[in-house]
C-alpha cells in the first residue's frame, strides 16, 4: 500500500462506477438488471457538470423526444424543445431516483491503480476495491486551448467554453470566437446579439440545418440509421471520433444557426487561427475550402435522407426536399487582426474538449492521453469507458445513445466477472 | 453497378500509401521528413537551385536525379529572364501539390481521372516589394486557382475530391498559414 494506507477502507465491490451523469447511471440501471453489485463514486451532485461546466444559454442539440435513458424517457409537454441546464440535471437527477442507483455523492476519485484481479480506487474519503471499473466521467472536463494561446498578448482577457458564462460578463468591447462547432457559433450569435463586435475563427466544421423536409435533423439522422453506424464499420475510426459538434443550436423557434445567419448578423468570418506575430492573430487563407468542404458534406447527409425517405415510402406527407444556400465567404476574407490595439478585448477559445484522466494510474492511455479501448472496453481487464465521441457508435455522446452502449458492455463486464474463478480479497 | 469490379488507375499506389500511414501511425518518428534546396547565384537575378537530398523514415534519402531550376526576373524587370520568378515556382508548387491530391484521393475514392488541368493566378502589388507603401505587403494578395476536370464522377464529387485534395495540401498549408524561418549567415573565408 501506499501513502493512502492512512484513509479509512470504504469498501469493496464488483464494480466501481465513476461519475454519476447519464453515462454512469444508464450504467448502473444495466448493472442492476444483471443483479451485479456496484457503486457510483461522484465527485460532486448527481448530473454535476452538466450545470456548473455549461454556459448559461446552453441548451441540449437534441429534441426532448430523442432523450431517453436504460428504463426511462422524456414524459414532458415539449418533445421538440431541447432541454436547458436545468432541466438536463432535473431529467438526470429524477432517473437516479427512479433508478435508485446507488451514488455515492461528494466523494472525488484521487487514483485508480491496478492489483491482482482488480482495482484500488483511492477517494477523498477512502479507499475501494473493485473487481471493475467503468469511467463515465464524461468527454468535456478540460477546455482545450491550442498553445498559440501563450503568447496572446496581456490585454486580451482569455476565456475557455468552461469559464464563459453570458455576454453581460464580457467587457464591452470586440471578441474574438475561436473554434466554429456547435459551442462557438452558439457564443458568437449570443455575443454578436449583446451588441459586441465579434469575429469567429472557422476552421473545419461540421454544418447541419436544424429542420430538414418539416421534422428536426436528428429525427431523420435517427431514423435513417445514421447514428446506429457502428465503430467497428467505418473506414476512419479515429477522424470519426475528432469529428467538431454539428453547428446547431436547440431553440423554441427551431432555428438554423450557420456561419450565413452569422455574416448577416454581422459576425466577422475569418479562417483558423495560424499564429501569432507582433501581437497580430494570423487567420489561414482557407476558410473558403472549410466552407466549401461543410456544405458538400452537409449535402451528401440531405442526399442521403432524400434517398432513404424515397426508399422508405415515407415521402408522403413529408415536406419536399430542400437546399441550402452555400456558405458565403467575404471576396477578401480578414487575414490578420491586431490584439494590441484593443479593438478585441476578449479571446474565447472554443476548440474543444478533452477528458482528464490525470487520476488513472493504469497504464492505458496512448500517446496523446487518451484511453487505449475497443468500443469501450479499455485495454485493462475489467476497465471499462461511456460515454465519449464515437465509443461504439455514433451516437455514443449523445443522451440516448449510452443505453446501447452500456447493454453491449455490461454484458461483456458480466463475461469478464464470471471468468473470474477467485472470489474477492480485501486486500486493504 | 458493381463498382469493386472496375478497374480503376490513376497511376497511384493506393496500397502503398494507405500501407505507409499505417507504418507512420505506429511509428511516428519516422514521419519527420526534411526537405532541402541548394542554390548558387548566378549574377544578376539569376539563381540556380537544385534539389537532391533529404531526410525521412529515419534516414538520408535521395532522389532518383538531380533536379536544377533557375529563377530570374523577366526583361520588363531589366533582368535576363532565364527562369520563372521565385513566386512563380511558388504557383507550380501550389499546382504540383493540388493534382498530385487529386489524384490520390480520386484514387482512394475509386473515380477514374482522365484529365486534370489547373489556371493558377496570383495577384501582387509591387509596391511592396519596392518598398513604395509600407501597408502593401510583399506577398500575394490573393491566389486564385481552376480546376478543369475530367472523371467518372457527379460535379459535386469532383468538387469534394478538389476540396479534401486543398485540406491535406501542404503547399496549400504552407501559403495559407505562417510558418517560422530561421535564416542564419556566415561569412566565407
Amino acid at each position: 500500500m501506499t501513502s493512502y494506507s492512512g484513509h479509512s477502507t470504504a469498501g469493496f465491490v464488483d464494480v466501481l462506477i465513476i461519475g454519476a451523469g447519464h453515462s454512469g447511471l444508464a450504467m448502473s440501471y444495466r448493472l442492476s438488471e444483471k443483479s451485479i453489485e456496484h457503486v457510483i463514486l461522484e465527485r460532486h451532485e448527481v448530473a454535476n457538470s452538466w450545470f456548473s461546466e455549461r454556459w448559461e444559454s446552453f441548451r441540449l442539440l437534441t429534441p426532448n423526444w430523442q432523450s431517453c435513458l436504460p428504463g426511462y424517457r422524456y414524459c414532458g409537454a415539449n418533445p421538440d424543445g431541447f432541454m436547458s441546464r436545468n432541466e438536463i440535471v432535473d431529467f438526470i437527477k429524477r432517473y437516479a431516483a427512479y433508478s435508485q442507483a446507488p451514488v455515492v455523492t461528494h466523494t472525488r476519485v484521487c487514483s485508480v491503480e491496478a492489483v491482482s484481479s482488480g482495482y484500488l480506487v483511492h477517494t477523498d474519503q477512502g479507499t475501494w476495491r473493485a473487481r471493475c471499473i467503468v469511467i463515465a466521467t464524461g468527454a468535456f472536463n478540460r477546455p482545450v486551448v491550442p498553445k498559440i494561446g501563450a503568447v496572446v498578448p496581456g490585454n486580451v482577457r482569455q476565456l475557455t467554453a468552461h469559464d464563459y458564462k453570458n455576454p453581460d460578463r464580457l467587457d464591452e468591447g470586440g471578441v474574438l470566437v475561436i473554434g466554429a462547432s456547435a459551442t462557438g457559433i452558439q457564443f458568437a450569435d449570443e455575443i454578436s446579439r449583446s451588441g459586441r463586435p465579434v469575429t469567429l475563427a472557422v476552421g473545419e466544421h461540421v454544418r447541419i440545418p436544424r429542420r430538414y423536409r418539416g421534422r428536426d435533423i436528428q429525427f431523420w439522422m435517427q431514423l435513417c440509421g445514421l447514428l446506429d453506424t457502428r465503430y467497428d464499420e467505418i473506414d476512419d475510426l479515429e477522424r470519426a471520433r475528432r469529428v467538431p459538434s454539428p453547428q446547431l443550436v436547440g431553440t423554441d423557434d427551431f432555428r438554423s444557426l450557420d456561419l450565413n445567419s452569422l455574416k448577416r448578423d454581422g459576425v466577422r468570418l475569418t479562417g483558423r487561427l495560424a499564429g501569432m506575430r507582433d501581437g497580430k492573430a494570423l487567420f489561414s487563407g482557407s476558410l473558403r475550402n472549410v466552407c466549401k468542404l461543410a456544405d458538400l458534406k452537409m449535402n451528401r447527409l440531405l442526399e442521403t435522407i432524400d434517398h432513404w425517405i424515397q426508399e422508405s415510402g415515407y415521402d408522403e406527407g413529408c415536406s419536399r426536399t430542400e437546399r441550402f444556400a452555400p456558405t458565403e465567404v467575404d471576396p477578401y476574407p480578414c487575414l490578420e487582426t491586431d490584439l494590441a490595439s484593443g479593438e478585441i478585448e476578449t479571446v474565447i477559445w472554443a476548440t474543444g474538449f478533452r477528458p482528464d484522466y490525470s487520476w488513472l494510474h493504469v497504464p492505458v492511455l496512448n500517446r496523446h492521453g487518451e484511453l487505449r479501448h475497443a468500443g469501450g472496453i479499455v485495454d485493462s481487464p475489467g476497465m471499462y469507458v461511456l460515454g465519449l465521441p464515437f465509443l461504439r457508435r455514433r451516437k455514443s455522446s449523445f443522451i440516448h445513445g449510452v443505453a446501447d452502449d452500456a447493454r453491449d458492455l455490461c454484458e461483456h463486464l458480466v463475461g469478464y466477472l464470471d471468468t473470474m474463478s477467485t472470489p474477492l480479497k480485501l486486500a486493504v | 453497378m458493381d463498382t469493386q469490379k472496375v478497374h480503376i488507375d490513376n497511376g497511384v499506389d493506393i496500397d502503398a500509401i494507405i500501407g505507409a500511414r499505417e507504418t507512420l501511425t505506429a511509428a511516428p518518428e519516422a514521419a519527420q521528413f526534411v526537405w532541402r534546396a541548394n542554390s548558387e547565384w548566378m549574377g544578376g537575378t539569376h539563381t540556380r537551385a537544385s534539389v537532391e537530398k533529404f531526410f525521412g523514415l529515419g534516414e538520408e534519402q535521395q532522389h532518383r536525379k538531380r533536379f536544377t531550376y533557375d529563377t530570374d526576373h523577366p526583361e520588363i524587370f531589366a533582368s535576363q529572364d532565364n527562369g520563372s520568378t521565385p513566386v512563380e515556382f511558388v504557383l507550380v508548387g501550389l499546382a504540383g501539390c493540388l493534382t498530385a491530391g487529386i489524384a490520390t484521393v480520386a484514387q482512394n475514392r475509386r473515380i477514374q481521372l482522365r484529365r486534370v488541368e489547373a489556371t493558377i493566378e496570383a495577384g501582387m502589388d509591387l509596391q511592396g516589394i519596392l518598398g513604395i507603401d509600407s501597408q502593401v505587403r510583399n506577398g500575394f494578395d490573393r491566389v486564385k486557382a481552376h480546376f478543369d476536370v475530367d472523371a467518372d464522377a457527379t460535379q459535386e464529387e469532383i468538387e469534394a475530391l478538389v476540396a479534401q485534395s486543398q485540406k491535406r495540401s501542404a503547399v496549400f498549408d504552407v501559403i495559407t498559414s505562417p510558418t517560422d524561418v530561421q535564416v542564419e549567415v556566415s561569412k566565407s573565408q
